[in-house]
């Protein structure tokens, strides 16, 4: 594939990101913050949310397995995750997150439970487009390209 | 909203005899972030170091204390914190574990050292209840996570703005203490016509508020922040 159709690639795959609801403005804002000074800012930022995110997943899976359930740790928890994919504009996850939150606070414990399945299955799916994206970007870099704003 | 940006680019840059008039070591806003969110620290970073500031972010209440010099555990002969960096403004969370943002806010404006230092709270929650605890508290203003660059810009012009402000106020003051030694003046009558100081304490004779014009406190949207209309209003 050569560079131009690479980079109509990534803009209409990132488009597509926005279209449908997996990310919102706030990952825009963090694309603006990007030059030539700082060029991975956004990989390293979106970095350190995956990590984020992996340990406060496997701690809520773990507190849902515990014989007494500790609803405010866990409420606390998802408070965190909601505020981090809220920074990077990770928008299903975040709006996830909220209905999670409310079961905490109701302590349903089903609910709970399907929720984290839920938020799971949505955060391995924006992974996946993530890092996508950035292979995009790195093809359009070696191949000698800018990438597209 | 009556900012007026145009005061802070009048000042002359000769020195007052015997009184420098810069009020840290560098032209530079230097920020305290604190955040116990990984992302969000290195986010509000970016957004600081792009609005020309040097940032110092740390991960707690506690580590901001400290930082300061206001641990009740670790004392520092050193008002100015470990590098000697003297710290203009607190942008802070308002949700972490152990010390909460607000009670960051109280430790500060409750320390002779430290109240000066306008502290602004993030916070995702956008609850009014604790927006006005914080204010009364005396935050300077309250952003609403997640942070944009506009919001950080907004925060650290009024910022400087006031610095500016606080240093003119100052070089004239000691200037007149120098000249006019014999004339003894109740306040600073020429002074009193500039900008309202939005920090609770810049000066000890600047009349707050009183110089706003009556802005109606309920329209968020002709104002770019949502707090500023209550800080208007309130006195101080």
């Amino acid at each position: 594939m050569d560079l131009v159709q690479l980079q109509r690639q990534l803009v209409d795959y990132r488009t597509s990101l926005y279209h449908e609801g997996f990310l919102d403005e706030q990952f825009t804002q963090l694309q603006s913050l990007q030059d030539e000074n700082n060029p991975d800012f956004v990989v390293e930022v979106v970095s350190l949310f995956f990590e984020d995110s992996e340990r406060l997943l496997n701690e809520l899976s773990k507190a849902l397995e515990q014989q007494v359930i500790d609803f405010k740790r866990m409420d606390a928890q998802v408070h965190q995750l909601k505020g981090s994919s809220s920074s990077i504009g990770a928008h299903r996850v975040q709006k996830l997150c909220i209905v999670f939150r409310n079961y905490c606070e109701a302590q349903n414990v089903e609910g709970c439970l399907k929720c984290l399945q839920q938020v799971k299955h949505e955060y391995g799916i924006i992974k996946t487009k993530l890092e996508s994206m950035f292979q995009l970007e790195q093809q359009i870099l070696n191949a000698g390209g800018s990438i597209p704003v | 909203m009556a900012r007026n940006g145009g005061v802070a680019w009048m000042r002359t840059t000769e020195k007052i005899d015997g009184y420098d008039l810069s009020t840290s070591d560098t032209e530079e806003v230097h920020v305290l972030a604190v955040d116990d969110s990984l992302v969000d620290r290195k986010v509000i970073e970016r957004l600081l170091r792009i609005s020309s500031c040097k940032v110092t972010a740390v991960d707690s209440g506690r580590r901001a204390l400290q930082y300061l010099g206001l641990d009740e555990e670790i004392q520092k002969k050193e008002t100015n914190g470990f590098d000697g960096l003297k710290v203009d403004l607190i942008i802070t969370d308002y949700c972490m574990p152990g010390m909460t943002g607000y009670e960051l806010l109280k430790k500060v404006k409750e320390s002779s050292a430290f109240r000066e230092i306008p502290v602004v709270i993030m916070s995702s929650e956008n609850v009014i209840a604790r927006i006005d605890r914080c204010l009364e508290e005396g935050a300077e203003d309250f952003i609403v996570k997640p942070v944009k660059l506009s919001d950080v810009k907004r925060i650290i012009d009024y910022t400087t703005t006031e610095l500016r402000e606080g240093e003119l106020r100052e070089g004239a003051r000691a200037k007149r203490r120098g000249i006019n030694k014999r004339k003894q003046r109740e306040g600073d009558d020429d002074l009193s016509s500039s900008p309202p100081s939005t920090l609770s304490s810049s000066t000890s004779s600047s009349p707050s508020s009183s110089i706003q014009s009556a802005t109606a406190p309920s329209s968020p949207s002709t104002l770019d922040s949502p707090t500023r209309r209550l800080k208007m209003t309130s006195s101080e």
